[in-house]
């Protein structure tokens, strides 16, 4: 189940050789209340790689993801992200986790006040401490890597959910994270809009940014992800490139729901 | 000197009846004309929405005082001498009527465009609509709102006793005279304001509670 | 039966006392309306947070004002504070009863307003790195209250009309002015008609200014109308 030494099957994506996994995830557990999500979940995540974690909903994916970003408490278990433990009493190191792991969400979560150019600025110019005029010109930046230089004046409900869900990724990418983690993205959108998400989350991959997503889109993370992680019962079940997962799955679980068709 | 005692606080309640009474009256009259009004804003005629918008909005900007000294005045000029009851029913049934009026207007219009479809199709006529259809619909939306405006309601009687209506704010004057112990005396009146209108914005607010939880 | 005829004369000779008590009822109105929305705002803010006993206390204050008339109010200000040694002129207690109303009823509008901020903008703001601190200000309070401001700004102009009430004490607006005017002239009714007619302008007026406010305030609403 080791998922670091399947890293780096793909040359554009080579792991750093000797380097430490940027997220550790050891004997992880969660529960809401009397229910149990996560049993002891262990995972590693190389650097450069992009990793999809797949499974039906309730299998504790999304819940694995907002562990790993400090939204929900963890019960039992370590988190290290970047070296460093992670720990929601610890307020420092929740704090370096904001530094350095940026989140998009299923409902983008845009603050409708705010213009486009706003959201990407916020936290640029409130946590960052950047100028104004710093500020503005990485949003344009980011804004023209997910296509979208000409929507910096509009304001959320103007957009379609195709474009705000680019912003919201490049509001996380302004910030410079070193991890990306994507929170089924595309699940509240058309169609025919998913196609210009994973567009934007293809680039990022080939230059080289570590992401890990929750995902429905099966094809994509066939294609695209370095690793693909099948998480059943609050368990990471099987893990590894996704030639190997999908041609030869280990475990009659992966193989029912490669073959139930999602 | 004398003290305020129990005998004046009897005084005060029984006084408070009256307030009760006046806002009764005022429920109805201004319920009745708030009706009219409200079907008058989402009818097919124009000239009858325009007419129900302007009188509300004429009445919701204008301060109640002012429409009570306009009712007191306004029916002396017509020759006659009326007791200030009337003044105070009078203003108080104008000033329900446009708040009842907009209120209703809402809820008549958040029953969805599709009940006016579905009893179109079956044949029903407009009366029949709001009869059957739209209204009893609008009815239970509005409960809350209406049962939290009547707290309004009584607490805006107390400006009738300006014009010398003897309800519980001009009994609570009338014990201050005597007294000359105006905080105790008015806490008290506060208090039996308070009592009456407490029960109903906690009854509105179960109400909306009861209908988001059927929604 | 109608001989009654109207008799607008005494105009040319009270119109400016007519124009200064609507001056006045601007000032008395709008400084309270200005001192009532912080009251307001502050009142929300822990009425929505986590300090039990704070919230509770302010959860009586607001019961307590909307469940009671304002003319007793006004009368517990200006007649009852004075026997416990707090004396003050009629303006100053029609200010102070206007506040605590509004700041009452605005901290109701407000909270509904921070309340109806979902949970997924906090998770985001506090993804983005913001601390509690200015995800509170950016992220809760400022759209909280661009969101209710419409229902905020009807309270204030319910507010300025209900100023006329503060005329019982004897606090200079205009409607003692206008009491003044009618126990000289004897034309009642004419001068209410009068007075109707300015607190209807006033009215408008005060949804035009506070309108405005709101275009200069959030940006949002100047730019999705055009």
């Amino acid at each position: 189940m080791s998922v670091n030494e399947a890293a780096g099957t793909r040359p554009r994506n080579e792991a750093v050789p000797g380097a430490e996994p940027i997220i550790v995830v050891d004997s992880v557990s969660k529960s809401f209340g009397p229910l149990q999500v996560l049993h002891g979940v262990s995972l590693e995540i190389e650097r450069g790689t992009m990793v999809a974690i797949v499974g039906r909903s309730g299998s504790g994916k999304s819940t694995l993801l907002r562990c790993i970003n400090a939204l929900e408490e963890i019960n039992g278990g370590t988190i290290k992200v970047c070296g460093h433990m992670v720990s929601m009493s610890d307020r420092a190191s929740v704090k370096r986790l904001r530094s350095e792991v940026g989140m998009v969400f299923q409902s983008y979560n845009l603050f409708p006040h705010l213009n486009v150019l706003r959201n990407i600025t916020l936290a640029l110019t409130a946590v960052q401490k950047k100028s104004r005029a710093d500020a503005d010109a990485i949003a344009h930046k980011v804004l023209g890597l997910v296509g979208l230089a000409d929507k910096a004046e509009a304001f959320p409900e103007q957009l379609s959910g195709g474009q705000a869900q680019r912003v919201a990724i490049a509001r996380s990418l302004a910030l410079s994270p070193k991890v990306l983690l994507f929170d089924e993205v595309t699940s509240a959108l058309d169609p025919e809009l998913t196609g210009e998400v994973l567009k934007v989350m293809e680039d990022l991959a080939r230059d080289g940014m570590t992401m890990v997503l929750v995902t429905h889109e099966m094809a994509f993370a066939r294609r695209v992800a370095d690793i693909v992680v099948f998480m059943h019962q609050g368990k990471v079940w099987e893990a590894g490139p996704p030639a190997e997962l999908f041609a030869d799955p280990k475990t009659p679980e992966l193989r029912q729901f490669l073959s139930s068709g999602l | 000197m004398i003290t305020f005692s129990s005998t004046h606080l009897i005084y005060l309640i029984e006084a408070a009846r009256w307030t009760l009474l006046l806002s009764v009256l005022a429920f109805i009259g201004g319920g009745i004309l708030g009706l009219v009004l409200a079907l008058g804003r989402v009818s097919e005629h124009k000239p009858l929405r325009w007419l129900s918008a302007a009188y509300i909005q004429i009445i919701q900007g204008t301060p109640l005082l002012v429409v009570l000294f306009l009712s007191y005045f306004g029916l002396s000029i017509l020759g006659l001498d009326i007791p200030p009851i009337a003044a105070a029913g009078l203003s108080l049934t104008l000033y329900t009527s446009a708040f009842l009026g907009e209120i209703w207007r809402g809820c008549i219009l958040s029953v969805p465009k599709t009940q006016w479809e579905a009893s179109n199709c079956i044949g029903l006529s407009r009366a029949q609509q709001y009869r059957y259809v739209i209204l009893p619909q609008a009815a239970r939306i509005a409960i809350p709102p209406t049962v939290g405006f009547m707290v309004q309601i009584i607490k805006n009687t107390s400006i009738t006793s300006i014009i010398g209506f003897v309800e519980l704010a001009r009994a609570g004057q009338i014990v201050n005279n005597s007294t000359f112990q105006p905080f105790i005396t008015f806490v008290f009146v506060a208090i039996i304001y308070f009592a009456m209108c407490y029960p109903l914005s906690l009854a509105s607010r179960h109400f909306e509670r009861k209908l988001n939880v059927g929604k | 039966m109608l001989s009654y005829s109207f008799d607008f004369s005494f105009l040319l000779t009270t119109w400016p006392a007519f124009m200064r008590g609507a001056w006045q009822t601007i000032l008395l109105a709008g400084t309270s309306i200005a001192i009532g929305f912080f009251v307001a705002l502050i009142c929300a803010i822990i009425r929505s947070g986590k300090n039990k006993l704070a919230s509770g206390l302010v959860g009586v204050y607001v019961e307590v004002i909307r469940n009671t008339p304002l003319l007793v109010q006004i009368f517990i200000v200006y007649f009852g504070l004075p026997s416990i040694g707090l004396r003050m002129s009629a303006e100053t207690a029609a200010v102070i009863a206007l506040v605590i109303n509004t700041g009452a009823y605005g901290s109701e509008i407000i909270r509904a307003g921070i309340e109806s901020i979902a949970k997924g903008q906090l998770e985001a703001a506090e993804c983005l790195g913001l601390n509690k601190f200015q995800v509170y200000w950016h992220i809760i309070l400022i759209p909280a209250v661009e969101r209710v401001y419409p229902a905020l700004s009807s309270q204030f102009v319910l507010l300025m009309l209900s100023s006329s009430i503060t005329s019982q004490i004897s606090a200079q607006e205009l409607t003692a002015e206008a009491n003044l005017i009618q126990s000289e002239t004897f034309r009642s009714f004419e001068v209410y008609l009068i007075v109707a007619a300015i607190y209807l302008a006033l009215s408008v007026l005060f949804r035009v200014v506070l309108w405005a406010i709101g275009e200069v305030a959030f940006v949002r609403r100047r730019k999705l109308r055009t």
